[in-house]
């Protein structure tokens, strides 16, 4: 409640000079370790990045080539690569289909997870109901129940309700196991925003769904983005859920990139395009989003 | 504008826990009410609930001519100044300025006059476009209460809205305060732990004490004649010296006994307390302002009216000289001394439990130092006598 005052310790007529500097062998201690932490950091990027250069580059060449030789040989010779890999690949209907298939699952369901998550986050942090608390401790016991226990009763469950092997069914999976921790992660991170700006707001005249809007949404920003990227790639790079409840026509990339595998050994020329492709997609999304992971939007609203 | 009326307002939570006892107040319309307290006493939990931010348990509110007991708090037409200001951190100032009006769906042309208007008066119109993370703490104040102000509400809520101030930015926004509820006229309720802005803003100040209020009065009337120990206590800064005394008479004449020193007693003090009668011979607390105790030597008054000790400690403010020393007299030790003590930061009231410690204001060319024998006037006419159990003042 109360400030208290801080006499000024320093005596009359004294010059205030900085902080003391530091010693010689500090300094040269700190710049090492900066560099030090910057070479770690530009050797794990080198680390991550081969593994890509490599499949962006084995995509770019020649069957006969990619059997033939490892695909750093190529950097050597750039003139053999082509694009003909991704021509063949903008023709196959299977390998397009499911990526689009891709798309109709991971859209919907990183959407309706991020929409209807942030709403009962909301519901659970600020506004006040009988046996809230329950619920939510209810919520996060379910993070940890693992997807395999539903296979089974889910099977059953989208059979009766007519929708089994449809992109519905993948969506609906999804949603129901990306829910629980949307709602543990948003609602931890809504109950951090300090409770006078939602008073603020509710002095300024907003309901609860205005200072949902208005307020918390764009504060809870960071908390967003960073759930909108780790749901998207989960669903994006799932294999299992898709392998139980697509039929073939609704399989996602994941699906057909296994069966083009199983069909041709290793069928470079599919698989090469294919996998980098569905590589590409999530880095974007990533990238488009990942500076909210830094951004502190609080600064500065309360002190 | 409207009058605020709470109407033996309670507030219980739900463990039993009672935060305000059946608080009556009026507030005029147009009034600055002043709400002060140490922290705990419920005077926040009070303005809470005038907000409609918590629910009141027991009693009525009203303000103007509704009883708002359960009307949200967007329908009360009250605008609230919070501690921590509150601002919104994803807008700038004047969306955070214009967010109220926004919301009641105001034309967008009207909301910037308003805003323009607002910040103008509070000097924020170069800043409107920045975010509240990149302006000083009082540039933050003032963008909160513009937004208070631009609703044109019927009522002010202030919930220690100064208390995030360095001191000398504090001095200043208090009287901006003061000067913007005077011209715009709004009635105000005003929430503060710190009893100089109660004094310098309240046309009236309440002080409140473990959810009970102790005493509603002008400024100078609480000073000068507190209800109880507590309320002396806390208004006045150094506070008040509160002594154990025996008040004896003869012919006709009273004194006062402090340990073993004895003292003429004005017989204006007789006749303003004729209460005083009722309790001679009996221990009594006794209190003493700091400005009324001053250096004997600078002072003609004679020799009866005054206490010999020695300076422990002088600080010299240049406008006044504080000096402090002790008297033999077991220190006061009540439910509203420790309370008091506790706001003001200290574990045990007093140092010594059988010596009791004062604090005179001499006038500055007072040539007493520390550890100088001093004589003390005092203005008899001025004590303050408390009851010494149940607090109350004798009058």
């Amino acid at each position: 409640m109360s400030t208290t005052e801080v006499p000024d310790l320093v005596p009359a007529g004294m010059t205030v000079t900085g902080p003391p500097r530091r010693s010689l062998v500090s300094r040269v201690v700190g710049r090492l370790g900066g560099f030090l932490a910057t070479g770690a950091i530009v050797l794990l990027g080198v680390f991550w990045l081969t593994p890509v250069v490599g499949l962006a580059v084995a995509s770019l060449r020649s069957t006969a080539d990619n059997s033939a030789t490892g695909w750093w040989t190529a950097l050597t010779d750039p003139g053999r690569l082509t694009l003909d890999n991704y021509g063949a690949l903008l023709r196959n209907e299977g390998v397009l289909n499911s990526l689009w298939n891709t798309v109709l699952i991971t859209v919907p369901s990183t959407v309706l997870v991020v929409v209807l998550g942030s709403l009962a986050a909301y519901a659970l942090a600020w506004i006040e109901f009988p046996g809230r608390d329950w619920l939510f401790v209810l919520i996060v016991a379910l993070i940890v129940v693992p997807v395999q226990v539903a296979i089974i009763p889910d099977a059953k469950l989208f059979g009766s309700l007519g929708i089994y092997g449809s992109i519905a069914a993948v969506v609906a999976f999804h949603v129901a196991f990306g829910l629980p921790f949307a709602i543990f992660l948003l609602r931890n991170f809504f109950l951090a925003i300090p409770r006078d700006l939602l008073e603020a707001a509710r002095m300024d005249g907003g309901r609860d769904f205005t200072i949902f809007r208005r307020v918390v949404l764009p504060i809870g920003w960071p908390a967003i983005a960073s759930l909108t990227i780790f749901q998207f790639l989960w669903v994006w790079n799932d294999l299992l859920v898709a392998l139980v409840f697509a039929t073939s026509d609704n399989a996602p990339i994941t699906y057909t990139l296994r069966e083009q595998m199983r069909a041709f050994s290793s069928n470079v020329d599919v698989i090469g395009p294919g996998a980098f492709l569905s590589m590409l997609v999530p880095l974007v999304v990533f990238f488009a989003f990942q500076r909210y992971f830094v951004q502190g939007v609080l600064a500065g609203s309360v002190k | 504008m409207a009058e605020v009326a709470l109407a033996e307002i309670g507030k219980r939570y739900a463990d039993g826990t009672r935060a305000v006892e059946s608080l009556s107040l009026q507030v005029a319309d147009g009034e600055f009410l002043v709400l002060v307290g140490p922290s705990g006493c419920g005077k926040s939990t009070a303005l809470r609930m005038i907000a409609g931010l918590e629910d009141i348990s027991e009693g009525t509110l009203h303000i103007g001519d509704r009883v708002v007991n359960s009307v949200p708090s967007r329908d009360r037409d009250v605008a609230m100044v919070f501690q921590s200001y509150a601002l919104y951190p994803h807008l700038d100032v004047f969306d955070n300025i214009g967010f109220g009006l926004r919301l009641r769906g105001m034309r967008r042309d009207d909301i910037a006059s308003r805003v323009n208007r607002v910040a103008a008066t509070l000097g924020l119109t170069e800043h409107l476009r920045r975010r509240p993370g990149s302006l000083s703490g009082g540039q933050r104040q003032r963008v909160a209460m513009g937004r208070a102000m631009v609703r044109e509400p019927a009522v002010y809520l202030m919930d220690e809205p100064l208390s995030n101030l360095d001191a000398k930015l504090r001095v200043q926004m208090r009287a901006e305060i003061a000067r913007i509820t005077r011209r715009t006229g709004v009635t105000t309720i005003y929430v503060t732990h710190d009893q100089t802005e109660a004094m310098t803003l309240g046309d009236r100040v309440a002080v409140m004490r473990k959810g009970v209020l102790q005493q509603v009065a002008v400024p100078q009337e609480l000073y000068d004649n507190p209800v109880n120990m507590f309320v002396g206590g806390f208004i006045g800064s150094p506070p008040m010296n509160l002594v154990e005394g025996v008040f004896t008479e003869q012919d006709g004449e009273l004194s006062l006994r402090l340990g073993d020193q004895t003292l003429r007693v004005d017989p204006a003090l007789a006749a303003a307390k004729p209460g005083l009668r009722a309790c001679l011979d009996q221990p009594v607390v006794v209190g003493v302002r700091p400005e009324d105790l001053r250096d004997a030597s600078m002072d003609d008054r004679g020799a009866q009216t005054v206490l010999n000790s020695e300076a422990d400690l002088t600080e010299a403010l240049g406008s006044d000289l504080y000096v402090h020393f002790s008297l033999p007299v077991p220190a006061v030790v009540t439910e509203d001394v420790k309370e008091l003590a506790r706001d003001a930061g200290a574990d045990s009231p007093r140092e010594r439990a059988d010596r009791t410690m004062l604090v005179a204001r001499f006038s500055p060319r007072s040539a007493a130092r520390a550890g100088d024998r001093i004589a003390v006037a005092v203005d008899t006419a001025r004590l303050h006598v408390f009851d010494r159990d149940s607090g109350r003042s004798i009058r």
